[in-house]
């Protein structure tokens, strides 16, 4: 992992994902899915489990899902996250394709930090949206996730 | 496989001291340990053919070879994501002396995790894939992967903090009887438990395994050779690994059922190869990274149907005397964690009636490694 100047980590970007990121960074939440059998499939990968077809394309998603689980980790962690814990970290499905999930945060707006929502507040299954900001300053730009509801 | 059934067995064991800080280099631990099990089963190390570890460890076969003055090998093999690779060490071992590969194998695990750095820390030597989709969100050691996970699981099931701490419970009481342990005569109770501090909601430190410095190993011989040696001997019956169709490793939450990890796998072709089933385990010894994963494991070997592991661990069901005695030398949780090599050793103990927790008459036992990373079990009988 690249660690931007605050000590967070960015994603360091393999061929698979490269895509997913470039998107990111254009404010696009957008899926690899088989440009065979519309199936779609993550973490990204050369072909298509269920057709064996290597033809991709990168299918946009609403940007709407729901909270699978979350944690709230405590240190000991590395120090950046330290100085942000107790934090979220949720794992959200996709609304347009279940079984899709990413990993992420609750945030109060798009530049939050980590640890802007009270955990508290979070609970399996609420709703929430995309949103995309750098995990620190210059850093690359990432999904976040904001609840739909107060 | 089923040509592999009891044709190699455990001859010896052997372990170094377990601490939060040994002063000894983890290859010296190694070949302390390897020599005790070789001593233990009345074995020259000059007959050492074979040997076979997994990932994560430091000491490899051709410095342990030179070292202990073992003789042409003829078979080494290491196996693949740390915890999940401990039984099949031994597998490995019995299928190279049932095919004839070898005669006299030794696996072993030595681990300076309690003086050393936490693995997670070195961000360098995370894996881009899938660490990409995880890390940069602070999901940073497997305790919230597998918190994640746990979290998901108590909200499907009605699994409680209780259950957990049953299960943590289990592991202690008998780490309080075996003085090896780095929990003996450390008791824990249900306000320690409930008090004590968070490390990734849902899980809580007593959640999570130690942390420790120290060694273990065994021998594998075949079944005919094992009877001429030191101690009784404890045969392999059934072996297995698993690497559930789209699993993505720890993060198993990218699967279609995540709840349903590589022990379901493993445990098909465990149960298909042998001659008894979940109901006739005496005694088992479950990879106890973190206290989840028990119930997790419980499910997925058939001990109980799915979403009941959690019901299972009530009424004393782990304890001595209970439905299941489980991780009867205190386990990861409370003996030591050398990455479940621990638990491969005490079901021998076991099999061989010489616990400090002994199940009475105990004649089969269910060993199991790493859950929710690649797996693999042992179903060992005497
Ligand atoms: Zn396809």
């Amino acid at each position: 992992m690249a660690e931007p100047a605050a000590g967070f980590l960015d994603p360091v970007v393999d061929e698979d994902g490269a895509p997913f990121w470039e998107y990111a960074a254009r404010g696009e939440l957008r899926v690899q899915t088989c440009a065979e059998c519309g199936e779609p499939r993550f973490p990204p990968r050369p072909c298509c489990p269920h057709c064996r077809s290597f033809a991709d394309t990168w299918r946009r998603m609403s940007g709407h899902g729901r909270i699978w689980s979350f944690v709230v980790p405590h240190p000991p962690l590395l120090p950046a996250y330290a100085g942000v814990a107790p934090y979220n970290a949720v794992l959200v499905e996709l609304t347009d394709a279940p079984r899709i999930r990413l990993a992420g945060n609750v945030v109060a707006a798009p530049g939050a930090p980590l640890d802007s929502v009270d955990p508290a507040r979070l609970r399996i299954g609420a709703g929430v949206r995309v949103v995309f900001a750098p995990a620190a300053p210059g850093g690359m730009p990432v999904p976040r996730w904001l609840l739909e509801r107060g | 496989m089923a040509g592999l059934k009891d044709t190699a067995a455990i001859a010896g064991i052997g372990q170094t001291a377990f601490a939060k800080r040994l002063p000894e280099a983890e290859k010296t631990l190694a070949c302390r340990a390897v020599l005790a099990a070789l001593d233990d089963a009345g074995i020259d190390a000059s007959e050492v053919d074979a040997f076979a570890s997994y990932t994560m460890e430091e000491t490899d076969e051709v410095e342990l070879a030179k070292a202990i003055g073992a003789g042409d090998a003829t078979f080494f093999a290491k196996v693949g994501y740390g915890g999940g690779g401990s039984c099949a060490t031994v597998a490995h071992l019995a299928a190279a002396i049932a095919t004839g590969q070898a005669s006299v194998g030794v696996a072993w695990r030595s681990r300076k995790r309690g003086s050393g750095p936490r693995p997670w820390t070195n961000t360098a030597a995370q894996l881009p894939t899938p660490a990409q989709w995880t890390r940069p969100f602070g999901l940073l050691r497997p305790a919230d992967e597998i918190g994640m996970l746990a979290r998901r699981y108590m909200h499907e099931y009605g699994a409680t903090r209780d259950h957990f701490f049953q299960v943590a419970l289990a592991c202690r009481n008998r780490a309080n009887q075996n003085p090896a342990a780095m929990m003996y005569e450390r008791p824990l109770t249900r306000e320690m438990y409930m008090t004590s501090r968070w490390i990734s909601e849902p899980l809580c430190l007593f959640d999570n395994c130690l942390e420790t410095d120290g060694a273990l190993a065994c021998v594998v011989v075949s079944a005919e050779r094992a009877r001429d040696c030191r101690n009784r001997p404890v045969y392999v019956h059934s072996v297995a690994q698993g690497l559930p169709a789209q699993h993505h490793g720890m993060v198993n939450y990218w699967t279609d059922d995540p709840l349903t990890g590589p022990a379901w796998t493993a445990a098909r072709r465990l149960w298909k190869d042998a001659d008894f089933g979940p109901q006739d385990v005496d005694v088992a010894q479950i990879y106890d990274a973190f206290t989840p994963l028990i119930p997790l494991s419980l499910e997925g070997y058939g001990f109980c149907g799915r979403g009941e592991g959690a019901a299972f661990t009530e009424g004393g069901a782990l304890e001595i005397g209970g439905r299941l005695p489980l991780n009867t030398s205190g386990g990861g949780l409370s003996e030591a964690y050398v990455h479940g090599f621990n638990l491969i050793t005490e079901g021998v103990r076991q099999l061989r009636g010489t616990s400090t927790a002994q199940v009475t008459g105990a004649a089969t036992c269910l060993v199991t490694a790493g859950e929710d990373v690649p797996t693999s079990a042992l179903l060992l009988r005497s």
